[in-house]
């Protein structure tokens, strides 16, 4: 084992608190503008630390320069109220919570079909499934959109959470990697005991796949959060808007209300953030795993 | 069991997969393939027009610019978001103090919604007020009086020269998902092929020319052929930032025009169209870069 040299590791660690300032001040930035009040943006160097006004004047007085400011709810109380942003909160979270269970039921059993199963032409049909992960959604996007105008449900939430209750392509393979590696003696042990297919798949195998069922849970929640071309494309009544789209909206109508919009963001980010520190470890095995399909 | 009995059990259990397939991939590739080949307003049936659609993207300066646009954007933006990703993960690979912090404050922009990251960014880059301009100001400052330069802090969102580099750095900012899949690669590099090559007297950057790069080389290429596909499909920042369009057309990408004229000039044959030049463009260079990296890509346990 190498032994990193001393100035290598000061130099190292140098670099990575540099970088993590880049990466990170603009999150402080986000923060820090949903916190101020109107009058605080308005000055040519705004303050960047709140804190209280006592704390602000004491600091003033010793520097000479406005570093603190007192921070408000005043943003989210105006922005609450200029876009119905808890509707928009109640509507994303209805889309995320289907979404994620018909991905992960759908998938698993989708799954256990390429996996457990052995069948006739099994493999073929995985093989065409993933040589479609390829096709670029611009190709599908149109026809999919007709079908959905004729079946008169544009500007409902079906669009967005039906598509997830017939499996996804991605978290298919992601379960069926994860069951090829449960002992076959677990399967043929329940299938002498005269436990039929669907009760394996539900008693025996989805208990064991916690991990998996996890990451998929996670990734699909991420994705329907996180989604904003399909919720443009078929959302236009605003009081079905989702959390993207109220904030693109946002966008649009009150560009220049940066203190509002930024809360209406900080919104959209916590969450995640949060659901990032409960589920470090499954995002990031996730990410490596999606990574591994190469 | 008999096969026939298994098969129809295996059929069952993927039939949701087998009725989305039907219905939102075979049908909606034909149907597509069919409207290229259209004039089709989502109103009133398409009609026929042969090679039309194709015919006008040649003439078509809109679409040009898209297609520049996103040329450009890719030449710059995939080299930059993997030699940051690269750069990150080599820092954190040398394991020092801290690094599960410094790990988590590089992944967390990677997973901000896009809308949320991009509206951040408009804040960011706003040129009077915004936090990058606050920074090069003082900067631009100092360059100015000591070298008698006129510097200015640019108009990031104005300015048509600014916008695709405004895009690049916020893409730079969300590698965190490319580095953890370095990091997990050069995790997986045998310690004893580094000790071997120390002992062959080679230099730390020997060892990363010789050793590192092709035992990662898998997932570099692995992410060279992701970053592609996804920055010829680059569209939803450009929207957000700049709802009625960036100046002079500066951030208009070839997703962004396809998109325009599906849904806003609800010319779908136009948008079909590119959106199987798309796909025959997105197949071709997964395959060109296939053959051309063929030598570079080592795969541990192939032959030998």
């Amino acid at each position: 084992m190498t032994v990193t040299p001393r100035w290598r590791k000061l130099l190292g660690h140098a670099v990575l608190v540099a970088l993590s300032f880049m990466f990170a001040l603009p999150f402080a930035w986000l923060v820090t503008t949903s916190l101020q009040p109107d009058a605080e943006r308005s000055r040519l160097v705004p303050a960047f630390v709140p804190g209280p006004q006592s704390f602000g004047d004491a600091v003033e007085r010793a520097t000479g320069k406005h570093l603190v400011y007192q921070p408000t709810l005043q943003q989210y109380e105006k922005g609450l109220t200029r876009v119905p942003v808890l509707m928009f909160v109640r509507n994303t979270l209805l889309v995320c919570v289907l979404t994620v269970i018909g991905t992960i039921v759908s998938s698993a059993l989708v799954a256990y079909g390429f996996s457990i199963l052995r069948w006739r032409g099994r493999d073929t049909i995985f093989f065409i499934m993933l040589a479609t992960m390829m096709l670029p959604g611009q190709v599908t996007m149109i026809p999919v959109f007709t079908i959905w105008r004729d079946l008169g449900a544009v500007d409902t939430f079906a669009p967005l959470i039906v598509p997830a209750y017939l499996g996804n392509a991605f978290f298919i393979f992601l379960f069926r990697q994860f069951f090829l590696t449960i002992p076959k003696e677990l399967i043929e042990a329940a299938r002498m005991d005269g436990a039929g297919e669907f009760h394996i798949w539900a008693r025996i195998v989805m208990p064991l796949s916690l991990p998996a069922i996890a990451t998929v849970g996670l990734f699909s929640f991420l994705g329907a959060w996180n989604d904003f071309l399909n919720p443009l494309i078929y959302l236009a009544d605003q009081t079905k808007y989702t959390l993207s789209l109220g904030l693109a909206m946002f966008r649009t109508q009150y560009g220049s209300e940066y203190g509002q919009m930024m809360a209406v963001a900080t919104l959209m980010v916590v969450p995640i953030i949060i659901l990032f520190f409960f589920a470090q470890k499954t995002f990031i095995q996730g990410i490596k795993t999606s990574g591994l399909k190469g | 069991m008999k096969a026939s009995h298994e098969r129809r059990l295996g059929l069952l259990f993927i039939s949701p997969f087998l009725i989305g397939f039907t219905l939102f991939t075979i049908y909606p590739v034909v149907a597509s393939l069919y409207y290229s080949f259209c004039d089709y307003d989502v109103l009133s049936a398409p009609q026929f027009v042969g090679l039309e659609n194709f015919r006008e993207m040649l003439v078509d300066d809109r679409f040009a610019k898209g297609l520049w646009n996103t040329l450009v954007f890719t030449v710059f933006a995939v080299p930059v978001t993997m030699l940051t990703a690269l750069v990150l993960a080599f820092l954190l690979n040398m394991k020092l103090r801290g690094q599960a912090l410094y790990r988590t404050i590089f992944f967390l922009p990677s997973i901000v919604p896009i809308i949320a990251s991009s509206v951040l960014w408009l804040w960011l880059l706003n040129s009077d007020y915004g936090l990058i301009n606050a920074c090069l100001r003082p900067i631009m400052v100092f360059l100015n009086s000591a070298l008698g330069l006129h510097l200015e802090p640019p108009g990031w969102l104005t300015h048509p020269d600014y916008a695709k580099p405004a895009l690049i750095m916020m893409a730079a900012w969300g590698v965190g998902g490319n580095m953890i899949l370095y990091l997990a690669a050069l995790g997986d590099v045998p310690q004893q092929l580094y000790e071997a090559a120390e002992l062959d007297g080679a230099g730390a950057w020997a060892r990363a020319r010789h050793v590192t790069l092709p035992m990662i080389s898998p997932v570099l290429f692995f992410t060279l052929v992701m970053g592609l596909i996804g920055s010829f499909q680059y569209f939803s920042q450009p929207l957000v930032m700049w709802p009625g369009g960036a100046p002079g057309d500066s951030a208009l990408f070839y997703a962004l025009y396809l998109f325009q004229n599906a849904f806003l000039y609800l010319r779908m044959g136009y948008a079909s169209a590119q959106a199987w030049l798309l796909f025959i463009v997105i197949v071709a260079t997964t395959i060109l870069v296939f053959r051309s990296t063929r030598r570079f890509v080592y795969y541990a346990g192939e032959g030998v």
